[in-house]
């Protein structure tokens, strides 16, 4: 399931829309990963507040975001180009790869909710592909 | 049996009264088709499905992405007793239908984002939790009479 021509241009037209918004997309994703899907909780036991909009959520989305950027700007070879964050990812993050699907959906939700007329159906799948693509990029150095 | 705490309750009651079901059975359903092609494996009889545009356009998916949503209301209206609801529709998507249980995930996946969409902002972490939960326990209970 690689990404075709018509996929990366879906994606790149798609993100130079959202950029603006990277920060509250990465907060909002992650706000409700950590709502719908509790057992995510168990990465961020370090933070005193988990709640939607507070501080370290914040920041970590937009953390993430910078990520999801720099994968958009490697699109063609995410392998090589995601290489040291795969490192991080697995040996010292040791986030279980079920949680890349887990954050990618909740990203697709707030896109949909704040891009309802961009979201297409085609973009829909250009970006679900894009994220899987970028999961197994980061799932690359984990054995 | 599955517990419902009131917000749980009163969300399901809430996002399906006001539902536009033509409208969200047909884009969910057909969002699926688009999103996850192998999906299409079971509607080899609904026509033209080659592309996005033909696929939205096509209106036996339309058709019957409202059969599917209204399918949805048995559970809305038997909260407490959705597996014993579902057991006849799970032999038939089991039976006669032969559908992977994967895709109610997948379909689940593309009403939650339909929804997301039509309700913006109101769809909030815990109204978004409230409905994916709702349609996890509907999943199960269409799953439960396979073997």
């Amino acid at each position: 399931m690689s990404l075709s021509a018509k996929d990366k241009n879906a994606i790149k037209g798609f993100w130079d829309k959202i950029a603006p918004e990277a920060e509250n997309i990465g907060a909002d994703a992650l706000a409700r990963m950590l709502v719908v899907y509790p057992q995510t909780k168990t990465y961020f036991s370090h933070w005193q507040d988990l709640s939607p909009g507070s501080a370290p959520v914040r920041k970590h989305g937009k953390t993430v975001m910078s990520g999801v950027a720099e994968a958009v700007s490697k699109i063609d070879d995410l392998t090589n180009g995601l290489l040291t964050l795969s490192e991080l990812h697995a040996f010292q993050l040791r986030v279980d790869p079920a949680n890349f699907k887990i954050l990618s959906h909740n990203l697709l939700v707030v896109l949909a909710i704040q891009f309802p007329s961009d979201f297409t159906p085609e973009v829909h799948v250009a970006m679900d592909k894009f994220l899987s693509a970028v999961a197994l990029a980061l799932s690359e150095k984990y054995r | 049996m599955v517990e419902w705490t009131d917000f749980e309750r009163a969300t399901i009651q809430d996002i399906f009264s006001k539902m536009d079901y033509e409208s969200v059975g047909h884009n969910a359903l057909a969002r699926c088709l688009v999103v996850y092609p192998w999906t299409q494996r079971y509607f080899g009889n609904f026509g033209n499905l080659y592309n996005a545009a033909a696929i939205m356009g096509n209106p036996k998916v339309a058709a019957h992405g409202v059969v599917v949503l209204h399918g949805l209301d048995r559970a809305v209206k038997n909260m407490d007793n959705i597996k014993a609801t579902y057991a006849e529709l799970s032999v038939l998507h089991s039976e006669k239908l032969h559908v992977d249980p994967d895709n109610f995930r997948l379909l689940a996946d593309c009403l939650t984002i339909v929804v997301a969409s039509r309700l913006g902002t109101g769809f909030t972490a815990d109204v978004q939790a409230a409905f994916q939960k709702f349609l996890a326990v509907v999943g199960a209970a269409l799953t439960k009479q396979y073997h």
